[in-house]
């Protein structure tokens, strides 16, 4: 039997507001070391299923209803946000959402709020190390570009020396370009430090080059998952989330088999 | 013209409007960390001057000690303060909060008044030199230790905020709470720290008031001073809460000048510092240095 995963999603459901179902029974697993990605489309609770596992959830008026996630076999469900920060635990959240009138170094020694040993100098320089542009930067942080913000956001995680980051949507609003450098970055976070990367995409594609397993959601529910290989050669993934990958255009004639051929419904 | 005079009330008016600056620092604290416009905030001077004042001359304390257990009474003030009063009135109506802050003041102006009288009580002596003289002005030896303590307040506040990391995490959950959380940070902890550490604040400016002045509830009336300060300097900024201050007070003085040489009207002290808010927010109306959102083009 192989060791326990790093994180374990049983059957979560969450409700906000008392009323509102978001996820209704996910389950996913992340082993140690390894770069998971989730994957589908608006709304179907990628970010909530973050915020489940970080416990910000509770910031929203959300709450875990049912099911248990556990970190390293502990359960952290129902656990203020700031604690399971200190367990290891660090959500970059969608949107960036860095301390736009602070600056740079200022962010990044936020970053390292939960630790009070004496390497948080040499952490910054790891963290210039792979964002060198970031060393330049001496203004506010809220004038940097996008790009430039995410590899803040993305630093600042480093900065807490987690065991897991959960990554909501690191190519938003970035060009082409800049995604392919925040990616190669995060595969080299994985390999080098051995931080173990939960990834939630729009941006399936490159998800699925960097990741090792990956899961589809569709309305608050794991639809379909497998290796990356796998997915990136599942009809309805390359249809659904890949886009007409080299196959010839849809015509509009066949639309309304679109939605039937999403056999997991 | 007196010039030597009107220099003079320059000086005290720095003198004063540091101490100014130094309470609307401490109150712009509290309205940044936790968003609540901390009506009391006069009423902490008012309590740490009397428990220091008590200390000293029931306990017969030196000077330090009363000083020191004084602030370290203000730290728990603040604290349960903050977690009794406040914290179940987080996500009330902002109306909800400043109508329980008016009502501590209220409170703790009457408990003052009930345990310690209504009438002004002096220090015991601190220095054995009344005034010095400095580059030919006559200072009291008093105003200079509450020009320095000012200095100092105000230089901790300047390193507290850019180099401690639980000023850093203030400032992050006055910028977002819900990104404080995601770094670590526990907001109920932050928000009875920017209590503990504005109570105190208060305190020492209390305490240096009631050595110059004596203890009376005439203390309180500072926190109202606080606000033509703090909203001279914009609501949300440290720095500008003490250049308004210092703007206060010189206005102040130089308006009792004016008075005094001319104009004969009686009372300019008080409300010239009102009549250059109106003018200032007319020309500025986030305040000197109030907060412009970034945003990116």
């Amino acid at each position: 039997m192989e060791a326990a995963p790093l994180l374990q999603v049983n059957n979560i459901e969450v409700v906000y507001n008392d009323v509102i179902l978001v996820l209704r029974g996910l389950s996913l697993t992340v082993p140690q070391g390894k770069i998971v990605a989730l994957l589908g489309a608006n709304g179907a609770g990628k970010s909530t299923t973050l915020k489940a596992i970080s416990g910000l959830l509770r910031t929203e008026e959300g709450e875990v209803t049912r099911g248990e996630i556990r970190f390293g076999g502990e359960r952290i469900d129902g656990i203020d946000p700031h604690l399971i920060v200190r367990r290891g635990i660090f959500q970059v959240m969608e949107g960036r959402r860095i301390i736009a009138d602070m600056t740079c170094l200022e962010n990044l020694r936020l970053g390292a709020f939960t630790r009070s040993d004496g390497e948080v100098k040499s952490d910054i320089e790891r963290v210039y190390g792979y964002f060198p542009r970031l060393r330049e930067r001496t203004g506010l942080a809220g004038y940097l570009s996008g790009g430039e913000q995410q590899m803040l956001a993305i630093g600042r995680a480093l900065m807490a020396r987690p065991k897991l980051i959960l990554m909501d949507e690191p190519s938003m609003g970035l060009s082409p370009l800049l995604v392919k450098e925040v990616f190669g970055i995060i595969r080299r976070l994985n390999e080098e430090l051995g931080i173990t990367i939960l990834l939630v995409e729009q941006n399936a594609r490159m998800a699925l080059s960097v990741a090792s397993y990956a899961y589809v959601m569709e309305q608050g529910k794991v639809v379909l998952d497998g290796t990356a290989e796998a997915l990136a050669n599942n009809e309805d993934v390359k249809e659904f989330y890949l886009g007409g990958h080299g196959a010839e255009r849809k015509s509009f004639k066949n639309l309304k088999s679109y939605k039937r051929r999403k056999r997991w419904l | 013209m007196d010039w030597t005079l009107l220099l003079q009330l320059t000086l005290n008016g720095l003198i004063v409007g540091a101490l100014y600056g130094v309470v609307a620092m401490s109150f712009v604290l509290i309205y940044k960390a936790s968003q609540v416009v901390n009506f009391a905030q006069g009423e902490f001077l008012l309590v740490g001057a009397w428990v220091c004042w008590w200390m000293l001359t029931e306990w017969q304390l030196p000077f330090w000690a009363g000083f020191l257990l004084t602030l370290a009474f203000m730290t728990l003030f603040g604290m349960i303060l903050q977690v009794v009063v406040l914290r179940p009135l987080i996500g009330e109506p902002v109306i909800s909060v400043i109508m329980a802050t008016i009502g501590l003041g209220i409170f703790f102006q009457a408990l003052m008044k009930w345990i310690f009288g209504v009438f002004a009580k002096p220090f015991p002596p601190i220095f054995s030199t009344e005034r010095v003289n400095l580059l030919g002005l006559e200072v009291q030896t008093v105003y200079l230790m509450s020009l320095g303590i000012s200095v100092l307040i105000m230089a901790g506040f300047a390193w507290f905020f850019t180099a401690s990391k639980h000023g850093l995490a203030m400032r992050a959950t006055a910028f977002d709470q819900q990104v404080a959380q995601s770094l670590g940070i526990s907001v109920p902890k932050v928000f009875a720290m920017s209590w503990a550490i504005s109570a105190v604040v208060s305190a020492v400016a209390g305490v240096v008031v009631g050595v110059v002045n004596g203890v009376s509830s005439a203390l309180s009336f500072y926190g109202i001073k606080v606000f033509p300060a703090v909203i001279l300097g914009g609501l949300d900024s440290v720095i500008g809460a003490v250049l308004g201050g210092l703007i206060v007070g010189v206005l102040e003085n130089w308006a009792q000048y004016l008075d005094a040489e001319w104009l004969n009207w009686g009372n300019m002290v008080t409300i010239a510092p009102f009549y250059a808010l109106i003018i200032i927010l007319l020309i500025k109306p986030y305040g000197l240095f109030g907060t412009k959102n970034i945003e990116r083009v």
